[in-house]
């Protein structure tokens, strides 16, 4: 039991592995998924609630008027393209771990964590480029609103970058091939995840500032 | 043969891992068995106290303030020496006051009743009536309690600081919570408050993740969602709520933070202090309580839904009856874990919002009447012509109902957009809730104690201080909660310091010394739950494997089930957790973990074991063959 206490790192998880009773006349095993990843979804869950919130306020925000435009930094279109690649590049890894090509996973790994860092800082880039246009984090709420909704995806992003980290650590241990691949699929949803939800919020930023 | 052999080896394998499970619980230390553990019960008992610890220090917030609306004119130099600076001149402070009702709201609301009620509950009860060893994540599970501690703690602390913990309403509506100016507690209280809440968040997310995956992936063989109780049904859609909106509150604090220490205008506009102008322009303050009420309504739910799933199963249990319409059930909670995300705006019909907007959420909010009416009677349906036992645990339990019934009648009147305008932020407001959530919910906490008392600590509680101190509360709380419907509808509002200085309301006075006298007698009952809570937990008399003749997994274990809950292999569920008083049984009870095989004089034409009915299937088919 000692190796169950965290049941997360057992799967495929079944509750009567060491039943003593005959099978056939047990009912059907439950449905079922490996717990790790369908944790991941509701932690992603939450996170798309955050931002649907942060969104919507936005958008109640903008409709009351009073609202100060400006153009968006074009250096986010770069952000945004350095993010999409680092999607495929961490997709390039996931597939060397299921044909147990480990010097791959782990070239692809930092290739990507390089991508997430380039991505941070043409974010932090287009901060700068707001500040040249006088769109500060205080004054009209749309400015504030870019800002936090930047910051608080970069800082989502940065907790992906550490995920990524530590999966490459477990690579260089061996922990990561194609008999353990839940070990890479959970950091490789949760940066797809990331690069998705980026570019649904650009797009949302996107068409903001044009309307 | 080979099957046998097959079996043999399983057989080997189990006694492996039970001899494995022996050494593991004698290497537990003090710090891994009781403080830094992951077995779920621990963490359950972990969260009551502290739940229990937060609903002491709230209950005696509550009876500083009914001091003051009873006896406004009394001496309280006496409470000098736990108050010290917050008694000026024999009077109770003005913010303190304020600070008061604020901290009550916050920490009933938050940490008695959402993390001592369904940290409790989910975590103790999801493992031990799914067949489960422990959660899907120890670890998180720990940091859950963890976070909810260190939350606990900084809250805890933010009491003692100079200017007072946060004192504009559990809300936080801003501009008042926004502004350091506008209140004493709006300064450093106020930030305490906000770092508290986020880390308490953190502590419901991680929880409620837990609780989702524990219910969908590691139920045991045959616990379909058909054959789950409806204790956690409850508890499951309570964390999709919390998973759902707390993250929602989270936005809205985020966005209040940057408001206050960084000088943004999320929610500030054109405001002027002492003839002078802030900075802040282009917030909007009704877009926090927007944000707010998202999560805040759902939270209403969040608490009342466990309650209602332990009612369920003890009601069930000790009318030895079957749950009257157990679909029905599921429906209603599914339904009111809907609309609870749609009807937030019944909170703000006075904030100027379109009186059309309005009528689309009292209608909105009016539809709750339905699954919780459904609610309300198929639980007097299930005690109908029972054979009821009347446990302490099934006391509460039947009070809930009637405390729902009678704070949620109250609510279809508030829901009322026009009927709001008069009612809004009076004593009627008050009435309602703490009679629908608040009283309801702590019943339902009481009634899960009670219950499962006996399956946490080994022992039974004393029936007899059980049986006092539920009349004592129950008409206790009716005492205090019913005559607030007078005094709202005459018009008080709520959070006020004093009433004595407006002629209107003096006639009153009476009313408010006899709630203010009826909540300490409440309060001081709690005394003996207290005294019956410990005493039991060493000298209470053993329990019995299954005290109260109970269908569900949790009493198939041993009656101190160690660390992965079953010490040889999981009971397997052949049936729904209600077969009580089934016809022709020879028992009043047939638990979940029996084959139909076993009770062929009660099973009903379809009840038949899997294997049964695959041998059934292989008759029919030779039969066709033959034919054929």
């Amino acid at each position: 039991m000692a190796d169950q206490t965290d049941l997360l790192k057992n799967y495929p998880y079944d509750p009567t592995a060491n039943l003593g009773q005959a099978v056939e006349d047990e009912p059907e095993p439950t449905l079922s998924m490996p717990p790790k990843r369908f944790a991941l979804w509701l932690f992603i869950v939450s996170i798309i609630m955050i931002f649907a919130s942060m969104t919507s306020a936005y958008i109640v925000r903008k409709a009351e008027g009073n609202w100060q435009d400006f153009e968006l930094p074009g250096v986010l279109w770069l952000s945004t393209a350095v993010l999409v690649v680092s999607s495929f590049t961490v997709q390039m890894a996931w597939n060397a771990a299921k044909k147990d090509e480990l010097g791959q996973v782990k070239a692809w790994m930092f290739v990507t964590f390089a991508l997430g860092l380039v991505f941070l800082y043409l974010q932090w880039e287009s901060w700068v480029r707001l500040v040249q246009i006088n769109v500060y984090l205080v004054g009209n709420p749309s400015g504030s609103f870019l800002y936090v909704l930047t910051g608080l995806h970069a800082f989502h992003l940065i907790t992906g970058l550490v995920y990524l980290a530590i999966t490459t650590v477990k690579a260089y241990r061996y922990k990561i091939h194609s008999q353990n691949l839940i070990e890479i699929e959970v950091p490789a949803i949760y940066w797809h995840f990331l690069d998705v939800l980026w570019i649904l919020l650009f797009g949302f930023l996107l068409w903001s500032h044009m309307s | 043969m080979a099957e046998i052999a097959h079996s043999a080896a399983l057989d080997v394998h189990a006694g492996h891992a039970h001899d494995h499970d022996h050494d593991h619980e004698h290497h537990d230390s003090f710090w891994t068995k009781y403080v830094f553990t992951t077995d779920h019960k621990m963490i359950a008992k972990q969260f009551l106290v502290t739940g229990l610890f937060w609903a002491f220090i709230g209950g005696a917030m509550s009876m500083l303030f009914r001091i003051q609306l009873g006896f406004p004119d009394a001496n309280l130099d006496w409470l000098k020496p736990i108050l010290g600076g917050w008694i000026q001149d024999g009077k109770l402070d003005q913010n303190f006051y304020l600070a008061l009702v604020t901290m009550h709201g916050t920490i009933m609301v938050f940490f008695v009743l959402t993390a001592g009620l369904s940290g409790t509950f989910s975590n103790f009860l999801i493992p031990l009536q799914i067949g489960a060893r422990d959660m899907a994540s120890g670890f998180m599970n720990m940091l859950s309690y963890w976070f909810f501690f260190l939350s606990s703690v900084v809250m805890f602390i933010s009491i003692f600081i100079e200017t007072g913990p946060a004192g504009g309403g559990w809300t936080i509506y801003p501009p008042l919570n926004a502004l350091p100016q506008a209140n004493p507690g709006s300064g450093l209280g106020m930030t305490m408050w906000l770092v508290a809440m986020a880390l308490f968040i953190v502590s419901q997310l991680l929880g409620g993740i837990n609780y989702i995956t524990t219910v969908i992936n590691l139920r045991t063989r045959g616990m379909s969602f058909s054959r789950l109780p409806l204790t956690i049904w409850a508890f499951f859609v309570t964390a999709i709520l919390g998973l759902l909106s707390f993250p929602v509150l989270f936005s809205a604090a985020l966005l209040l933070i940057f408001d206050r220490s960084f000088g943004t205008s999320f929610f500030l506009s054109e405001i002027y202090i002492n003839g002078e102008a802030l900075p802040n322009l282009g917030g909007s303050p009704v877009l926090f309580q927007h944000l707010f009420w998202f999560l805040g309504h759902p939270e209403v739910y969040i608490v009342i839904l466990p309650a209602l799933g332990i009612t369920s199963e003890i009601i069930a249990t000790n009318s030895r009856k079957p749950i009257f319409g157990y679909r029905a059930m599921v429906g209603s909670i599914l339904g009111i874990g809907t609309l609870s995300f749609i009807v937030w705006a019944h909170h703000m019909f006075v904030t100027g919002m379109n009186p059309f907007l309005g009528s689309i959420f009292m209608f909105l909010t009016l539809i709750i009447a339905v699954p919780s009416a459904v609610k309300a009677f198929n639980y007097i349906t299930t005690l109908w012509k029972g054979n009821l036992v009347f446990t302490p645990a099934m006391l509460f339990s039947i009070a809930l109902v009637s405390l729902f019934i009678s704070g949620g009648l109250t609510g279809i009147i508030l829901g009322n957009s026009a009927l709001d305008i008069q009612l809004h932020d009076t004593y009627f407001v008050v009435a309602h809730f703490h009679l629908v959530m608040g009283s309801a919910a702590f019943f339902g906490m009481m009634a899960g104690i009670y219950h499962w008392f006996p399956k946490m600590f080994g022992r039974m509680m004393n029936d007899k201080l059980g049986y006092v101190h539920f009349w004592m509360t129950f008409i206790g709380v009716y005492a205090v909660f019913f005559p607030m419907h007078y005094t709202g509808i005459a018009g008080f509002p709520r959070r006020y310091y004093s009433f004595t200085s407006f002629e209107t309301f003096s006639k009153f006075q009476d009313l408010n010394v006899f709630i203010s006298i009826a909540a300490f007698v409440t309060f001081a009952a709690q005394a003996i739950f207290i005294v019956n809570f410990f005493w039991s937990m060493y000298r209470g008399r053993r329990a019995p494997m299954n005290p109260w003749r109970s269908n569900t997994l949790e009493w198939t274990t041993p009656i101190e089930p160690g660390h992965g809950n079953w010490p040889g292999e999981i009971p397997t569920v052949y049936r729904w957790p209600y077969d009580y008083s089934k016809p022709g049984a020879a028992e009043d009870f047939i638990a979940q973990h029996i084959p139909y095989s076993q009770t062929p004089e009660s099973n009903l034409a379809h009840e038949v074991d899997p294997v049964e009915a695959y041998d059934a299937d292989l008759t029919v088919d030779t039969h066709a063959q033959h034919r054929g």
